[in-house]
This record gives structure tokens, sequence and C-alpha cells, in this order.
């Protein structure tokens, strides 16, 4: 399986590919929404996108919405990982098309917990 | 200040008394760091002074603290998946035909701790099942913590909690930002009898018949007699169609034999024919 993840922080994509190298995926970086963009253009569909919200350039909202928009990539799932922790804005990312939605700080096990959701991990 | 070895013995014998936890030695650690706040809250300086106190009294507020201190609470929604895909799939659809007359279902979480697995459970009943509104369903929720049962009546839970197996869609529906906190759904909260039950106590014949029993991640912490006379009360307790659900590392086998696994993935287990 393979996991793009999608975040400015190098510490955060570190951590991330850690762990989701331990489940069992291979994983694509990219530094922001755009750069997320340009790298799906070249690889086949991964199984899953772990997206930042903040970020420079595009943003992990519009990313999503920019790949919802994309009749190949309407049903990859997507899981928002961000320091956003108000309602309103969980409401907002799942309109936009995300069907996870994990708060930072997190741990590996909740990682894993949020995949298990998706059919992705073991619980 | 070090834990005397006479008050870790005269600790552990309360505890197991008071609530079938066994204590192995070597977890002086666990007691030193879990009553000394209970130590200090209570005015009693140090756990010899809270030994002495329960020396005095076992029935005495700082009694029910120590128990509240020495259990252990860990829980997540929809903790391990594969018991709330059974419920799913099968139990539940087995016992709204099997109830369909009736239409009443009896459902007891028996160690509820922070409330998590009942609510994960209502949730879940709530999305998939939505016939059930029209059913009587009775939904008892218990635990020996009084500390426990007063966050399951108020439903507040912290981020982390909420990150941890909580679908997003769920999280959205049925719950309220409070600060920095998150609060379940008044209507949950309703649904469900909160009680103090200790599963060693003498109050089994206040349970009604159940259909669904959750019993998961409790009896671990009793040895075997204890979990024998646990399991010979719920099949009093459980309808001879019930379901008993243990947790995922528990079993019921080389224990009571009276029971046998209905799906072994989800630890669930059914009373055998006689
Ligand atoms: C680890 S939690 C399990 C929570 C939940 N069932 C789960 O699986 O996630 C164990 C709970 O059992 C309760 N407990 C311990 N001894 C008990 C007893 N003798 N009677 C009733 N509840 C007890 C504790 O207070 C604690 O909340």
């Amino acid at each position: 399986m393979r996991a793009l993840v999608v975040d400015d922080s190098a510490v955060i994509r570190t951590v991330l590919t850690r762990i989701l190298t331990g489940l069992g995926f291979e994983v694509i970086q990219a530094v922001n929404g755009k750069d997320a963009l340009a790298k799906l253009q070249n690889v086949e569909r991964p199984d899953i996108a772990l997206v930042d919200w903040n970020m420079p350039e595009m943003n992990g909202y519009d990313f999503i919405r920019s790949v919802r928009a994309e009749q190949r990539w309407r049903d990859m799932p997507l899981m928002m990982v961000t320091t956003e922790t108000e309602m309103e804005q969980v409401v907002r990312a799942l309109a936009a098309g995300a069907n996870e939605y994990l708060m930072k700080p997190f741990t590996p096990e909740m990682v894993q917990q949020k995949l298990a959701i998706l059919g992705l991990a073991q619980s | 200040m070090a834990l005397h070895p006479d008050d870790f013995r005269y600790i552990c014998e309360f505890i197991r008394e008071a609530a079938a936890i066994v204590l192995e030695p070597g977890k002086e650690y666990l007691v030193d760091t879990r009553l000394s706040p209970v130590a200090t809250q209570c005015g009693l300086g140090d756990i010899a002074g809270v030994v002495r106190e329960l020396r005095r009294s076992r029935h005495s507020p700082v009694a029910q603290k120590v128990v509240d201190a020495l259990t252990t609470n860990e829980t997540s929604f929809f903790r391990d998946l594969a018991p709330y895909q059974h419920l799913r799939q099968r139990v539940i659809p087995a016992l709204m035909e099997a109830r369909k007359n009736e239409r009443t279902l009896d459902i007891w979480c028996g160690a509820a701790s922070s409330g998590q697995e009942p609510f994960s459970m209502l949730m879940m009943m709530r999305e998939d099942f939505p016939q059930l509104a029209s059913w009587k369903v009775r939904f008892i929720a218990t635990d020996i913590s009084q500390v426990m049962l007063a966050r399951c009546r108020e439903g507040v839970y912290s981020q982390l909690e909420v990150n941890r197996g909580l679908p997003a869609p769920l999280l959205v529906k049925y719950f309220k930002k409070q600060g920095i906190d998150w609060q379940i759904d008044e209507s949950l909260r309703k649904s469900v009898e909160w009680r103090e039950f200790n599963l060693v106590g003498h109050a089994w014949s206040t349970l009604p018949s159940m259909d669904l029993i959750m019993l998961r991640n409790v009896m671990i912490y009793f040895d075997v007699p204890t979990k024998r006379g646990i399991l010979a009360n719920i099949r009093r307790v459980l309808r001879p169609d019930g379901y008993l659900f243990l947790g995922t590392a528990e079993t019921t086998i080389n224990v009571d034999e009276s029971f046998q696994s209905e799906q072994v993935q989800s630890s669930c287990y059914r009373v055998k024919a006689a």
C-alpha cells in the first residue's frame, strides 16, 4: 500500500513516514498542496493521503478540494492531520471531501486507529 | 517516603476484597504513584495514613477513593473495532429478528470506565439501526468507580480521547466543542442508566435479564475463581439466546465451559444449548 504525506514540516513528514512505514506503507512526501498535486500526476493513485491544513503555496483544504474535483482521485481516501481543532474546521474539511480528521498532537496508535476505521490497517 | 511492605500487603488485601483486583508483588510502584495523591488530597499525609484510615473503616469516602485510584480505566472509542463490526453485521440484526414481536432490547456494559464503550455502541446503533428508535431499548452501563460514572454522565472528552478511534463524521454529528474539550450529545447521555455496580458484589439480582452483555477488559484483573463466579452470574442474567463480549485477549475457555465462542476475533460468546 502507498501513502502520500503532505506537510510543510519536515519533522511531521518524518514522524508520519516512520509510522506509516511501520504499518507496511510505502510513503511519498510532499511539502504543500501544490507540490502534492504535482507528485500525484506522476504516480499511481496512493491508497491514502494524510494532509496538513496550514501550508504555504497551497493549503490542505484547497488541496482536498482540488483532489475531489478530479474524477480519477474522487474516491482516494483523505485524512486531514492538523493543529486546527475547532468544530467548524472539522465540518469544513469533511464537507470538502476529507474522510477522516486527526488533530495534532497525535500518537502512532492514533494514526493506526484512524487508518483502521478506513479499512487500511489492523485495529 | 518508601512504601512499607506491611502497608503494601494491606492495600493488596483491601483492593482484592473490595474489587477483586489482584496486585502482584512488584506493583509497589503502582500503589505508590496512585495512592500518594489520595493521601495528600485527603489530608492523610502518606500511604501509611491511608492504611490507618482503611483499618478504621473500609466504607469511608477514603476507601472509595482508594478503589477509584487503583482501578485501571484505559479505554477508547470503538476499541479494537472487531467487536463493533460483529455487533453491526451479526449480533444486533440477529437480536432484532429474535425480538421483533416484543420490540425490546436489554443491553448492559459492565465495565463502562469513562463511557467510550457504551457511547460507541449507542452511536453505532443510531447510525446503522435507526429502526431501533421506535423500540424499547434499555441500556444499562455500570462501573465500580464513582469517578468514572461521573465522567460518563458528563460525557466530556479531551482532544486526545476523541483522537483515539472516534470516526470524524461521528465527532461532528454527536459532539459539541466545549472550551478545549468535546461533549457528547445529551440525548445519548440520557439514554443510558448509569449505575455503580461491583462485579464481585451482591447486587446481581438487581439486574434485569439481558440480551447483550459487554464485559470487556475487566476480568483480566481478576483471578480464575473470581472469573468463574462472575461468569456464573452472567449465565443467570444473560437470556439463553443472548450474547456476551469479552476483551479481545480474554476468553471463557478453561474458565467456564458452559460458554462457547461465537466469533473468535471479536471475543463474542454464547451459552451452549443445554
Ligand atoms: C480497562 S477498563 C475497561 C473499559 C471498557 N470496557 C473497554 O474495554 O475499553 C476496566 C474498568 O473496570 C472497572 N472495574 C474494575 N474492577 C471492577 C469491579 N470489581 N466491578 C466493576 N467494575 C470494575 C474499572 O473501574 C475500569 O473502569
